[in-house]
């Protein structure tokens, strides 16, 4: 047991007793997690038709578990903003992302989402990280189906690396003593 | 600079085509006079500048005149002159098509305050301009007076001045939700 900060509570760290059960747990808990995305997709613009691409039979992301696409924000579980967000879009996305339950993740889809793309104008968000938190960045204009789905593969990566509980958010692995 | 590729074939200069044969010049001349202050075409797509104050007069002429009969509206549009240092500084350009001769016709005016443009609201004529005059007020602060209901149709509520003005500013911006700082370096980020 160690304490974080000055009097700070204890924390179980890995490598016995409970310790060794919390990060086992955690470990178990992503893999199902990670498994088992259920895509909300905020398709806005002509990166859509990738969308599609991706998730028809040809590249099966039923392989993922991340097929089923749920349409709405409160079933779903990974946010795939598709497409260009103006300034008038960008409270709807916020409230979307607020209506997801955790544990959430956010994947920008296409180099429009990821910058504001080559639309440095008065009505373009320049990246939906000014809006919302994003786990993960896709470029491309519109990104290959190839790109999406190796973006999918290191969110899988990340979702397995942070630390998981059976209530409260999911950390990042930064913040987890045991990394 | 000089560069040969000007004296060719695509030559960015227009040649100038006569438009005195044209019957629907012909007709604006011979109903408004000196109100109709320039005249061009351009491989037979033939334009009209008409001034302000008899612009929907000349409206209700090529829509009403059998021999005219633009029956079809299909674009109103707005431009700022301002780089050009032209003046007037805005202008307004209807596209027109008669469906019944297959022709088409440009009509533009030029609303004669640079600071608050004001024209007359042609939706009484053709209501096809309606969101396309709300476009214009949006994009360029071109009020129409007599439009049934001028306000924003594309920009948000709040949103202040007129983007496409030259002189706003290009990459001027105006959130409706407060943006996060973007460090450069965030840990645990997936580029």
């Amino acid at each position: 047991m160690v304490r974080l900060e000055e009097g700070g509570p204890e924390v179980a760290v890995s490598g016995g007793g409970p310790g060794f059960f919390t990060s086992r747990l955690s470990d178990g808990i992503a893999w199902a997690r990670k498994w088992s995305l259920f895509p909300y997709p905020f398709v806005t613009a002509c990166c859509g038709m990738e969308y599609m691409s991706v998730s028809s039979a040809h590249y099966d992301l039923d392989r993922f578990g991340a097929a089923w696409p749920r349409f709405t924000p409160r079933q779903a579980d990974m946010l795939l903003v598709v497409g260009t967000i103006s300034h008038k879009m960008a409270p709807v996305l916020r409230m979307v992302y607020e209506q997801m339950c955790d544990p959430k993740w956010v994947v920008a889809f296409g180099v429009c989402t990821c910058t504001g793309g080559f639309y440095d104008n008065y009505a373009t968000v320049q990246g939906i990280d000014r809006i919302i938190p994003v786990d993960c960045y896709i470029p491309g204009c519109p990104p290959r189906p190839e790109t999406v789905l190796d973006a999918l593969m290191k969110l899988q990566a990340k979702i397995q690396k942070q630390r998981h509980g059976l209530t409260g958010p999911v950390r990042p692995a930064h913040t987890d003593s045991n990394a | 600079m000089d560069s040969p590729a000007r004296s060719g074939p695509h030559t960015l200069t227009a040649m100038p085509e006569p438009t005195h044969d044209d019957p629907t010049i012909a007709r604006l001349r011979a109903e408004f006079g000196d109100a109709v202050l320039e005249t061009h075409a351009h491989r037979g797509d033939v334009t009209a500048v008409i001034r302000a104050d008899r612009y929907r007069d000349a409206v209700r002429l090529l829509r009403d005149d059998p021999e005219c009969d633009y029956d079809f509206l299909t674009d109103l549009a707005g431009w700022d002159r301002l780089k050009l240092r032209q003046t007037p500084r805005f202008e307004v350009v209807l596209h027109l098509y008669s469906l019944s001769r297959n022709a088409r016709f440009r009509l533009k005016t030029r609303p004669e305050d640079n600071a608050e443009p004001v024209l007359d609201s042609i939706v009484d004529i053709y209501p096809a301009a309606n969101w396309p005059e709300r476009e214009v007020y949006d994009m360029f602060g071109i009020r129409f007076t007599g439009h049934p209901n001028l306000k924003r149709i594309l920009m948000y509520e709040g949103f202040e001045g007129h983007p496409l003005r030259k002189d706003y500013p290009f990459n001027k911006r105006q959130p409706r939700v407060v943006e996060r700082e973007i460090p450069d370096d965030r840990p645990g980020m997936i580029f």
